[in-house]
């Protein structure tokens, strides 16, 4: 038997709007609010019970339009490593540096995605990057905190 | 209202504003024109930038955006067959016929007239309709609001997710929930915050619009293995032949502009409605005006059918601002993310907004019409050059789109944690959009969750913790009963009818 991948995901979400009723109930709120007629807790349970309801609802009625999604011609290559690289620029980014991690990242991703001519990949990576953080700072007078600059000097 | 709209004219016609709105729509042309990315990507990646304007400019700039983003999806429908948004759907079935004759240069200039015609039509609709329609919802009460908002809810699920009523309704609880993450308003009780601080101001707004748009649509562009950059190369500069329009097809534009702007404004200015709808009814309908000879031309590159969709959808495009301005409830994803930037702006968008804030009200409306100007001067002719910068690879453009997106959200925290959990949601929202699951409905959820619970609260103690509120005002009834109607008829569409 083969399981719509829609019918999972409705499950994923109606575990998820357990979970979420689950820690609505564990909301606490001031004893004097306890039977309000609303607290902090009244919005969240109605929410929980409608994520239950409607992924329910998904679940049991039958699909008169499934999702037809051929698994095998995605690229999860080319998708895990950009999402890598988002998360490696993530920690990088206040460690090393805006401009550094930026460039790196707008490098590796572009080979990631097959470009070959150097010459653009290098001219959108450190010309572009230091453009654009001259028009942050500039223009929008947005500072941005960057060691491996401090440190070279070029900003203070 | 004539001061009103001088203060509109000074604000709007200021040098700054008037660059504001130029930028606008020619990023906002050139966003549009990708198959893929359209309005709400375009206006999302403009948010961070705009935090650092005034309100009136940032809303001018996106504005600009919006008009820029629904006029660049018409291009590549008439150039590539391939329609930038859904909104321009419908301009492909007579603008793409037309450029395969070798007229689309007429074509687009056609788009360009038309387009034109039909937001600066809207435009004048919009500037007596907004006043008018807030000193009528001055009359409004919690409930209606509560009310008005599930309406918006159910609408843009049951629109923008055709025979998908149920998925959407998901991702609308998916927003909410996502929107009740932090300290509540009013007790300044944690929600949902599981001890980490960074969560306890809740979710910004931006990181979501960023995931769920701009990050997820370029995800998905890569994890599908499409290139929507593929089509544009093909487009020869000399093949578009000429922008002039003889006498015939300017008289039958001038006879469908009127009528397509009108049923365009309407569909606008109901919530859930948008752009779409309006482009399919106004090419239905004129194909029903037109004499048996224009109508035979339909689908084969007829100036009617280019024009109708065409005036239609920039149309309702100012139609949908009238429920962001005057009742503060967006009736469109697009235009829910512009609310979002409104608050973030630390703007209420309602009734009151044209007595307290009337720069911000009026330079938007006087705005559209400076917008509408500059698309049409400034954005025809380029139209061949900027289609050529649409030749910019896929291995360029996509890296540049994820830049944006965490450079966006890292400009407002300055933070990692919300890079992460920028990429989480967005890494969902790729999955969740290979399966068929609408965003818009989410993001309208997400901005609307907290008034949503505001308004509930109102009238849950109002009424003493009795639901009744829902059916005691008649305005509440109706709107109510709307919302059966729709939800009833979502079900019936999608599990009873026979196909």
């Amino acid at each position: 038997m083969k399981i719509s991948p829609v019918k999972i995901i409705s499950l994923l979400f109606f575990v998820f709007s357990g979970f979420y009723l689950y820690y609505a109930h564990q909301i606490r709120v001031f004893s004097f609010d306890e039977d309000a007629p609303f607290n902090a807790k009244t919005f969240p349970i109605y929410l929980g019970y409608a994520g239950l309801f409607f992924s329910g609802l998904y679940m049991v009625l039958p699909e008169r339009m499934p999702s037809n999604v051929s698994l095998s011609v995605l690229d999860y290559k080319k998708t895990i490593t950009l999402v890598v690289l988002m998360i490696i620029y993530g920690v990088t980014i206040l460690k090393a540096g805006y401009f550094l991690s930026t460039s790196l990242f707008l490098i590796l991703s572009y080979v990631t995605l097959g470009e070959k001519r150097w010459f653009w990949v290098f001219t959108l990576s450190f010309p572009f990057v230091a453009i654009f953080m001259f028009l942050l700072h500039g223009l929008l007078d947005i500072y941005l905190r960057d060691p491996f600059l401090k440190y070279l000097g070029i900003i203070g | 209202m004539i001061e009103g709209i001088l203060i509109g004219l000074n604000t709007a016609l200021s040098l700054k504003n008037i660059l504001m709105v130029m930028i606008g729509c020619f990023a906002g042309t050139i966003i549009g024109m990708l198959p893929g990315l359209g309005p709400m990507t375009a206006i999302a990646l403009m948010i961070p930038i705009t935090y650092g304007f005034e309100p009136s400019t940032g809303l001018i700039l996106m504005a600009g955006v919006y008009y820029g983003a629904v006029f660049g999806g018409s291009t590549s429908s008439i150039l590539i067959n391939a329609p930038g948004v859904p909104g321009t759907v419908a301009t492909s079935f007579d603008g793409y016929p037309m450029a395969q004759q070798g007229k689309a240069g007429k074509a687009l200039a056609i788009a360009a007239y038309s387009s034109f015609a039909g937001g600066t039509i809207a435009a004048i609709f919009l500037l007596f309709a907004a006043p008018s329609l807030s000193k009528v919802s001055l009359a409004f009460r919690s409930p209606d609001y509560f009310g008005l908002m599930i309406l918006g809810l159910t609408a843009v699920s049951a629109f923008s997710a055709k025979g998908h009523f149920l998925k959407a309704m998901m991702m609308v609880v998916l927003g909410l929930m996502l929107a009740s993450v932090g300290q509540d308003t009013l007790s300044d009780i944690p929600r949902f915050v599981f001890n980490n601080m960074n969560l306890a101001d809740g979710i910004s707004f931006v990181l979501v619009v960023m995931a769920t748009f701009a990050m997820s649509e370029a995800l998905t562009i890569i994890f599908k293995g499409s290139d929507p950059t593929q089509a544009a190369k093909q487009i020869s500069l000399s093949k578009l032949g000429s922008i002039r329009l003889d006498k015939e097809e300017t008289k039958k534009m001038v006879t469908t502009i009127p009528r397509s702007s009108i049923i365009g404004f309407i569909i606008g200015v109901l919530p859930g409605a948008g752009s779409t709808i309006a482009s399919f009814l106004a090419y239905g309908m004129e194909r029903n005006f037109v004499k048996d000879e224009e109508k035979q031309k339909f689908g084969k590159g007829s100036v009617n059918g280019l024009s109708a969709p065409e005036t239609a959808n920039n149309a309702a495009c100012s139609g949908s601002f009238v429920p962001l301005l005057t009742l503060g409830i967006p009736g469109s994803g697009t235009t829910a993310v512009m609310l979002g930037a409104l608050l973030g702006f630390g703007i209420q968008p309602g009734p009151r907004l044209y007595q307290t804030n009337p720069e911000i009200f009026w330079s938007v409306i006087m705005s559209m019409y400076i917008g509408m100007v500059i698309l049409l001067i400034l954005n025809l002719p380029l139209i061949p050059y900027i289609a050529r910068i649409l030749a910019v690879p896929r291995a360029f453009l996509i890296p540049l789109i994820l830049f944006f997106s965490v450079t966006g959200i890292y400009l407002m925290s300055f933070n990692n944690f919300d890079i992460y959990l920028m990429i989480g949601i967005a890494v969902v929202a790729t999955i969740l959009r290979l399966y068929e699951f609408p965003m818009p409905p989410l993001i309208l959820a997400f901005v609307l969750g907290g008034l949503m619970e505001e308004n509930l609260r109102r009238s849950l103690l109002i009424s003493d913790g009795s639901w009744a509120f829902l059916w005691d005002r008649p305005l509440t009834l109706c709107i109510m009963i709307t919302i059966v109607l729709i939800v009833f008829w979502q079900i019936y569409n999608s599990y009873f009818k026979k196909k």
